[in-house]
């Protein structure tokens, strides 16, 4: 019986797929979640303000100034100054360095760590999940600012500190996710294959079995992102994170700000609206990918 | 059934045996105690006895596992301690911010629930229309903003347009409930609108789910009418997980309302605890660590029955 199709039609689509490449999945997920892809731009945007902070930002962003102290938003300063003649807009063009390092920082290595113990807990099964599963659970009855304020307190207030602070809250929260999705994939024929072929846990748990919760765990990524942005603000706010005369956004909330409120409102207004566009965009984007890779978890 | 619960019911407490064990350890690998920080305050020098002597009224001097000894005896007693830096009992210390925060964290949860149902429930109704769009930006805005953020925006607003500030200091509701709520309504309307984001997801989400049982199209194939379906069938069902996330994020606003307090000046359990932590206090940070932990933990056995009991068809084993 004569194959109809043509003998290089997978290979025609492959081929198609890789010249699409990222761009085509780009493209796509434009096209189809708009709201995320919006959430995304603002999210590129903040990363390439980070990244030339030097180059865009009018002022040095210690530089005090007593002549200009609580200065008007006018053409010299777009925003502002604050209680030290500093340009607030360059300040918050730094503090985005500060936010994104810590937000990336704390989320990159939160969701890892995360996602190899959840994976490992569901693929050992037995004692080892219901002792790692325990030991989650005592993580998870602290409020995330509670463990985050507590682990801040004792270390000390470093930047390294900081997002070690607000990383490990997050890793229990990521390994529960996880392991849920791990459990039904330790089932798969491919990990009894991987077993019986003699490879080692280590092996099994990196190379077969996490690249299969890439889903979760991006997701959980993402949303991590945005909730660590936030708390290093909350924490920076407090006078527990970020220390003067560094740049950022929770920092800048505070003490004077709100001192000064009445008749400096922009140091007040510009921070906390930069603090919500950048958790905003990076929910926007999470929430499009959820939907995009895993419709049904519902994860907050 | 009354076997799981009590199975669930003692497995708390392993859970909070090791909340327990944790914070105590955490707080004595911290570099400094409490006596040292003291000392430091005052300019005078402060020699070894003296230093060994106020480590001493504390217990400070005994091996680790006496000290959480001590500490666990009293906790079987029901007895917290006093506080290493003010010296008071630490049960008084809390018992006059528990209310503050308890009635923050009930008039927060009212709130977000109010706005969360109605837009929730319209989005769902209304998928993938403006209402929709809608519902989820403002509630991926809410999770967004930052609540001291939108505490300090409201007092701006309200210092600027009405040139009114709410009452800074502390009256409780049964001595004038007038000046209490008017004070506590901003901070609870800043947390609650959080809270409503979280809790419109989870209704949008839950009520999408469930519009697609066949029990709903059974009913609309019946003839029912819509608002009775509505009603009946699909709320009823939807509402579970929602009642589940709004318990745990009422438990979590019990402690966690740390940055909220500071903005409008409340003398809740949040700024307690940020006052013991800095301070070193090491029965204070331990007892108040113990009690947010107990109520989350609390908090999630209660919904957890409440879930089989309001859904028979989950069974426990």
């Amino acid at each position: 019986m004569a194959i109809n199709v043509p003998f290089d039609a997978a290979e025609l689509t492959a081929a198609q797929e890789a010249r699409a490449g990222w761009w085509g999945i780009v493209k796509d997920f434009t096209r189809r979640r708009p709201l995320g892809a919006a959430g995304a731009a603002v999210v590129l945007v903040l990363v390439v303000v980070a990244l030339t902070a030097n180059v865009i930002a009018p002022y040095d962003p210690e530089k005090v100034d007593f002549a200009a102290m609580l200065a008007r938003p006018s053409a010299a300063h777009w925003l502002g100054t604050d209680a030290f003649g500093r340009d607030v807009l360059s300040r918050l063009i730094y503090g985005s360095r500060t936010a994104l390092l810590v937000g990336f920082g704390a989320a990159v290595v939160g969701a890892t760590v995360g996602a190899v113990l959840g994976v490992g807990s569901a693929y050992f099964g037995g004692r080892v999940d219901l002792y790692l599963q325990r030991f989650m659970d005592i993580f998870i009855a602290f409020p995330l600012i509670i463990l985050a304020l507590a682990i801040v307190a004792i270390l000390g207030n470093s930047l390294p500190n900081l997002i070690m602070a607000i990383t490990i809250p997050m890793i229990p929260r990521c390994a529960i996710v996880i392991r849920s999705s791990a459990l039904s994939i330790r089932e798969m024929p491919y990990v009894d294959a991987a077993r019986a072929a003699g490879f080692g846990h280590g092996r099994i748990i990196l190379r077969h079995m996490l690249p299969n919760v890439m889903a979760p765990y991006l997701i959980m990524l993402t949303s991590f992102l945005g909730q660590a942005i936030l708390l290093e603000s909350s924490l920076s706010f407090l006078g527990l994170g970020v220390q003067e005369p560094t740049p950022a956004w929770g920092l800048m909330l505070r003490g004077a700000a709100v001192d000064f409120a009445e008749s400096a409102p922009w140091m007040a207004v510009f921070p906390g609206l930069a603090i919500s566009l950048a958790v905003f965009a990076f929910n926007l984007f999470g929430d499009s990918l959820r939907d995009a890779l895993d419709p049904k978890l519902r994860t907050l | 059934m009354w076997k799981y619960v009590a199975k669930r019911f003692l497995l708390m407490i392993p859970t909070l045996f090791g909340v327990a064990v944790f914070i105590f350890v955490l707080m004595r690998i911290v570099p400094g105690d409490i006596v040292e920080l003291r000392f430091s305050g005052e300019s005078s020098y402060a020699s070894k006895e003296n230093l060994a002597a106020e480590r001493a009224r504390f217990g400070l001097d005994k091996p680790l596992w006496q000290q959480f000894a001590t500490w666990m005896w009293g906790l079987v007693r029901l007895d917290l301690g006093t506080s290493m830096w003010t010296g008071a009992p630490i049960v008084e210390e809390i018992k006059l911010r528990v209310a503050l925060s308890l009635q923050l964290a009930i008039m927060a949860t009212a709130v977000g629930v109010l706005l969360a149902l109605p837009l929730g429930i319209a989005a769902a109704l209304r998928q993938d229309t403006w209402v929709d769009y809608l519902a989820r930006i403002v509630s991926i805005a809410g999770i967004a903003t930052p609540s001291f953020w939108l505490g300090i925006l409201m007092i701006l607003t309200l210092l600027v347009v009405f040139h009114w500030l709410p009452p800074m200091v502390y009256t409780p509701f049964w001595v004038n409930p007038w000046q209490n709520l008017l004070q506590l309504i901003w901070p609870a309307l800043a947390v609650g609108y959080r809270l409503s984001a979280v809790v419109t997801r989870m209704t949008r989400s839950a009520m999408l789910e469930v519009l697609r049982e066949d029990y709903i199209r059974t009913a609309r194939a019946k003839g029912l009418v819509e608002t009775l379906i509505l009603k009946r069938h699909a709320l009823k069902n939807a509402m579970l997980p929602v009642l589940t996330v709004t318990g745990i994020e009422f438990a979590f606003l019990m402690g966690g309302l740390v940055v909220t307090e500071q903005v409008f000046n409340l003398n809740g359990l949040g700024l307690l605890f940020v006052q013991a932590v800095t301070r070193r206090d090491y029965t204070m940070t331990q007892a108040l660590v113990l009690l947010v932990a107990t109520v989350f933990i609390v908090v999630n056995f209660i919904m957890d029955l409440a879930y089989g009991w309001l859904d028979p068809r989950i069974r426990y084993r």
